[in-house]
Parts: C-alpha cells; sequence; structure tokens
C-alpha cells in the first residue's frame, strides 16, 4: 500500500514542476518588458526600470530567476498583487472559502440528483423513465452554463422573484468573518434571517455549477449499474429471492460505485473551472470572479498565482482520488 | 449514402444477400441511431446557415437599426416580422446576428478542431512509434495539460496573448491536443504489435511510410469520434471565452459575447439572453448526439 502510494506521490513531482514552469513562463511570454507592462500608461524612469528589475529578478539568469520562484512558492509567497499591493497567497485565502461553499454546494446538488436518476435509469432500462433520464443528462452535459445561469436567474429571480439576484448574502446582513463560509458564519451571528437569506444565495449558483456533474455523474452511474446488474451474482441473488430493491442497494450499488466515485473525484477540476463562470454571472465573491478581473486589469502575479494555486488544489484532489480507488478496489493497487 | 440505406436484395431468393460494403456498415449502424442523425441534420442545417450567412440572414448582423431598439420577438405584442427573433439594445437583428455567429463558430471549431487534430496524430505517432525517452516527455506534458481544466487553461492562454478570435481558437486547440495524443498514441503501440506492421517493417518500409500509411489508417476510428465530440467541446469554450470577454470583441456577432453583452438587459429583455444561448446548446448537443452515434457505429466492441 505505501509502496502504491509512493509511486503516485512521485508522478506527483514532475506534474508540479511542470505547472511551476508554465506559470514562471507565462508572465515571462507577455508581448514586451513585463516591468513596463506592470508601470502601465504612467511609464516609468530608466533608474526606477533598473531598480525594479533587480528588485524582482529579472537582471539575473533565468533558471536564477526559475529557482527562486519556485522556492518562493513551495514557502507559499506568490508575490503581491498590483493593484492591492497585497501578497497574492492571502487574498487567495480570503476568497477560497467562497468558492469551496459554492462548489461543496453544487457537489451535493449533482450527487444527490445524479446518482439516483443513474439507478434509476439502470434499473427502468429502456423505459421512459431512462429516455427522459438520458435525454436530461446529455442535454445537461452539453450546456453553456453560463447561459443556464442567466435563464435561471431571470426566471426565478426577475420574473418570480423568489431568489435573490447576486451575491452571497443580502446586503442588510453584516456578517462577520469567522471561517469564512457564509453559511456557518450566519448561523454563527446573532442577525435573524441571516441564515435562510445565504441559502437563498447559494441556490442558483449551486444547481448552476452542479448541472454538469449531475450529468456526468448520472451517465456514468447508469452504465456502471447496466454493468453490474448483468454479473451472474446478481442473477443469483434474484434467484435465492432477495427482495429487489435489496438486489439493488445492497448488492448491486456498493460494486457499481467504485468507478462513480472516480468520476465525481474528477469533477473537481470541472467545478472549478465552472466556478469562473458561474460566479462572474453571479457576482460571487470567489477565486473564479477573482481570476476574471485580475486579467482583466491585467493583474498578472494574480493571474499567475491564482491558475498556479487552482491546478495545484486539482493535482492533489485527482491524487487523493487515485489514493481512495487503490484503497477501495486492490486490483488497481497491485497493477505495475 | 441514401443508397446505402436500401439493403441489396435480389430477386433470386436463393442468393445470398451481398455483403455491405464498410461505408453501408458504419450507416447501418449509424442510422440506426435516430438521436445521431438528428444531431447531423441539425448540423448540416447550422453549417448550411454559415455557409449561405449572407443570403439566410434578413439583415446585415452589424446594421443599426434606431427606430427598432430592443424590439421583442415578432410573436409577441409589439413585435415586428422584418425582426423574427427581436432586436438588441442598439437595434441590430438578432435572428441575423445568430446566423452570423454560426459561421463564426463553425469556422473556429474546425480550425481548432484540424489543428490540435493534425499536432495530436503527429505528437502522439511519434510517442508511440519512437517510445522511450520521447515517448516520456511528451507524455509528461501531456499529463501535465490533463492536470489543469481546460477552460482555466484556455484563459491563461488567451491573458498572456490577448483576447481575440484567433488567440482563443489557438487556446482551445493547445487545450484540446492532449487527448488527440494520448488517443493516437495508444492505438499506434496497438497497431505496432500486429503483424501487418512487422510485415511492412520486413519488406523494408521506412519509419515515415510505416507511421502515415500503416499505422495511421487503422488508428483513425477514435480519432474521428474524438474530434466530433471536440467539435462541441470548441463551440463551447469558444462561447465561455466570448462570454467572459477573452474571445471575440464586441461588435463580432459571436453568440457567447452575444450572451455577455446582454447581461444588463436581462430584467428587461429576456429575448436578447436566450436565443444565443439556445444557439449553443443546440449546436453542443447536436455534436454531442453525434459523436456517441459515430462512437456505436465505428468502435466494433461496441456493435450489436
Amino acid at each position: 500500500m505505501f509502496q502504491f502510494i509512493f509511486r503516485r506521490l512521485s508522478l506527483v513531482i514532475p506534474t508540479f514542476i511542470g505547472i511551476t514552469l508554465l506559470t514562471f513562463t507565462l508572465i515571462r511570454l507577455i508581448p514586451g518588458d513585463p516591468i513596463e507592462v506592470m508601470a502601465g500608461e504612467r511609464g516609468v524612469s530608466a533608474e526606477r526600470h533598473a531598480e525594479l528589475s533587480a528588485q524582482l529578478g529579472f537582471d539575473k539568469p533565468l533558471y536564477v530567476q526559475y529557482f527562486h520562484y519556485v522556492t518562493g512558492v513551495l514557502q507559499g509567497d506568490l508575490g503581491n498583487s498590483l493593484i492591492t499591493r497585497e501578497p497574492v497567497m492571502k487574498e487567495f485565502l480570503t476568497l477560497f472559502p467562497a468558492t469551496i461553499e459554492l462548489a461543496f454546494c453544487a457537489a451535493i446538488f449533482a450527487i444527490f440528483i445524479g446518482l439516483p436518476a443513474g439507478i434509476l435509469a439502470a434499473v427502468k432500462r429502456g423505459t421512459v423513465i431512462d429516455h427522459s433520464v438520458m435525454t436530461f443528462s446529455l442535454t445537461g452535459y452539453s450546456m453553456p452554463i453560463f447561459w443556464w445561469a442567466l435563464l435561471l436567474m431571470l426566471v426565478f429571480s426577475v420574473n418570480l422573484g423568489w431568489t435573490p439576484v447576486s451575491g452571497r448574502i443580502d446586503v442588510v446582513y453584516w456578517i462577520e468573518d469567522v471561517t469564512g463560509f457564509m453559511l456557518i458564519d450566519s448561523l454563527l451571528s446573532d442577525e435573524a434571517g441571516a441564515f435562510s437569506s445565504a441559502v437563498a444565495h447559494l441556490i442558483l449558483p449551486s444547481i448552476v455549477l452542479g448541472t454538469i456533474p449531475m450529468a456526468v455523474i448520472a451517465r456514468m452511474t447508469r452504465s456502471s449499474m447496466l454493468e453490474v446488474l448483468s454479473e451472474d451474482y446478481i442473477r443469483t441473488a434474484r434467484a435465492k429471492g432477495i427482495a429487489p430493491w435489496r438486489v439493488i442497494v445492497i448488492h448491486a450499488l456498493r460494486n457499481a460505485l467504485i468507478p462513480v466515485i472516480t468520476v465525481i473525484g474528477l469533477q473537481v477540476g470541472i467545478l472549478l473551472s465552472g466556478a469562473i463562470l458561474t460566479e462572474t454571472v453571479f457576482a460571487w465573491p470567489g477565486i473564479g470572479k477573482w481570476l476574471i478581473e485580475s486579467i482583466g486589469r491585467r493583474d498578472y502575479p494574480v493571474v499567475q498565482g491564482g491558475i498556479l494555486i487552482v491546478a495545484c488544489i486539482i493535482i492533489v484532489v485527482n491524487l487523493l482520488v487515485d489514493i481512495t480507488y487503490g484503497i477501495v478496489n486492490p486490483r488497481i493497487r497491485h497493477s505495475r | 449514402m441514401t443508397t446505402s440505406t436500401k439493403t441489396s436484395t435480389t430477386n433470386t431468393p436463393l442468393a445470398a444477400p451481398a455483403p455491405m460494403t464498410p461505408m453501408q456498415e458504419f450507416w447501418h449502424y449509424f442510422s440506426s441511431n435516430k438521436g445521431a442523425v438528428a444531431g447531423l441534420v441539425v448540423i448540416l442545417i447550422i453549417c448550411f446557415m454559415a455557409v449561405f450567412a449572407n443570403l439566410v440572414a434578413p439583415h446585415s448582423p452589424s446594421d443599426q437599426y434606431r427606430d427598432a431598439l430592443l424590439l421583442p420577438p415578432a410573436w409577441l405584442e409589439g413585435g415586428n416580422w422584418s425582426f423574427v427573433l427581436g432586436t438588441d439594445d442598439v437595434g441590430r437583428d438578432i435572428l441575423s446576428r445568430l446566423i452570423y455567429g454560426s459561421r463564426l463558430s463553425i469556422a473556429v471549431g474546425i480550425v481548432a478542431v484540424t489543428a490540435s487534430l493534425v499536432m495530436g496524430i503527429l505528437l502522439g505517432l511519434i510517442a508511440g512509434y519512437f517510445k522511450g525517452l520521447i515517448d516520456t516527455a511528451i507524455m509528461r506534458i501531456v499529463d501535465i495539460m490533463l492536470a489543469m481544466p481546460s477552460l482555466l487553461l484556455a484563459i491563461a492562454i488567451v491573458a498572456i496573448l490577448g483576447p481575440s478570435i484567433v488567440n482563443a481558437a489557438l487556446a482551445i486547440s493547445i487545450v484540446s491536443l492532449p487527448h488527440y495524443v494520448r488517443l493516437t498514441r495508444a492505438a499506434t503501440m496497438a497497431e505496432m504489435s500486429r503483424d501487418y506492421v512487422t510485415s511492412s517493417k520486413v519488406i523494408g518500409a521506412g519509419p515515415l511510410r510505416l507511421m502515415f500509411i500503416c499505422i495511421l489508417p487503422n488508428c483513425l476510428a477514435p480519432l474521428i469520434v474524438q474530434a466530433t465530440l471536440g467539435f462541441s467541446s470548441a463551440i463551447l469554450d469558444m462561447a465561455a471565452l466570448g462570454f467572459l470577454g477573452l474571445g471575440a470583441q464586441p461588435p463580432t456577432p459571436e453568440w457567447g459575447s452575444m450572451l455577455a453583452d446582454a447581461l444588463q438587459f436581462v430584467q428587461r429583455a429576456w429575448w436578447v439572453v436566450t436565443f444565443p444561448g439556445l444557439m449553443i446548446l443546440i449546436t453542443v448537443l447536436a455534436f454531442n448526439l453525434m459523436g456517441d452515434g459515430l462512437r456505436d457505429a465505428l468502435d466494433p466492441k461496441l456493435k450489436q
């Protein structure tokens, strides 16, 4: 088992180096002189240019610059934002809980709808239920989520007035930032109605962000269930007279879930990149919106750092999924 | 393709039916999947619209009718049949913009898919044929690219190069590269151990001939499927980039940027928001349906 984990970990190191190389090159590929780009319209004097160049290490050879960059990254130093002058890491940490909260609720939505829908489709194979689940999931899979967000907003916020249009909580509430998670913070505060306001703000963004993962999970669950349901041991269980629901839930589902768990793990990437679009539409103050705004403001250290952190999170999650998979399924652990 | 739908029946009842040509066999499996055929029909319609946009569209995509701002679709009160789907905030005909937008989406799809297909096949063939160090190097890079969500990587690339349609298409072709490399490499490796490759090698075929004339044609099936699905993700990513302001720039009639422009009118004019998104959804859905159908028709393991 340790050997397996070690092997997986050793594969992460070259990937990490590659990603840092990518983000390191990113800022150097911007057409023109980086310092002049950073200075913007104002321009810089020759002395200030040399000074900044020395300060940022641009006068040193590239490999030295890269080495400095990676050492900084490993110590959590991602440079400072050009606009706010705050460390990128600090900005990221203040905004990240909002994204986690959104992604978590989206994942819950995706799993709680996608999994039962997939099971139902597999059990009722070839019926109207199966066809409609598959149609819905293919539609969800093809959905431009930024449009889906606008559409839901149009119906539920503008026309029906059931949910708020944007943000994390109503402006009338002032919630102290304890954990960064609005659901928890609003419960901790004394404000009446703050929690329900936070929930109401979360509903539409979670549905939007969860749509594609839901479709993927439903499709995967269906095909995995169909495969397991055709196995001999299921026929045996049925022949023994075990109740149909028990065969499905206890006997079939447990084995069918293995590939589904992997797929759920892989949705983290989709959730994080989907968050960029969802947060932009709903004005959700998370890292997706932060990244897009930084691109608009040409705040390159933030773009560089943000992309690096998101990529690292995805690598770590994929690694954890791989390891969990190895624990659940010994065949994977011992292969190769 | 129409002739192939008729199975070749002869008048003499004892004669065995002629075996289907590969094309007929393909069409037989493909046409049994109704969704795939529907997808194909929609794609053909959209391609027709794209090619003949200047003939099909009732108006120019950039003409601004100052006396018809934010006009609702024709069937609603206040609508005008000369603007079937209504007009946007500066009085441009939405239907015409959608039709011209299909030109852009299809063009970007073709460019992005072709570019990544060619590069992906080349790298995949090299990795699968030569193996060893080259293979490891190429696959490591591919793994790194796969570690990033494609939209994030595309955003990063566009952020460096600057927002424009060309850069967005370039970014999309780069992010879809890994899939083609992996597929080609896996198929090449499987084909390499076949007898026909060995015998070609014995006859004296060089590496180039082996790679492109012997092996490549036998790897095409999964690549065709992936290319079709690649179309749908290219169109979706292009629209997303356009929506974020990183793709086509405002006056261009692109579906994603049309949506971004419409953001501020959500509350007043639902049609400016609804129709561009619907076009994206329908197009992407059509390519996904056709991709599924192609997979069923081309993958012998899934036949029956």
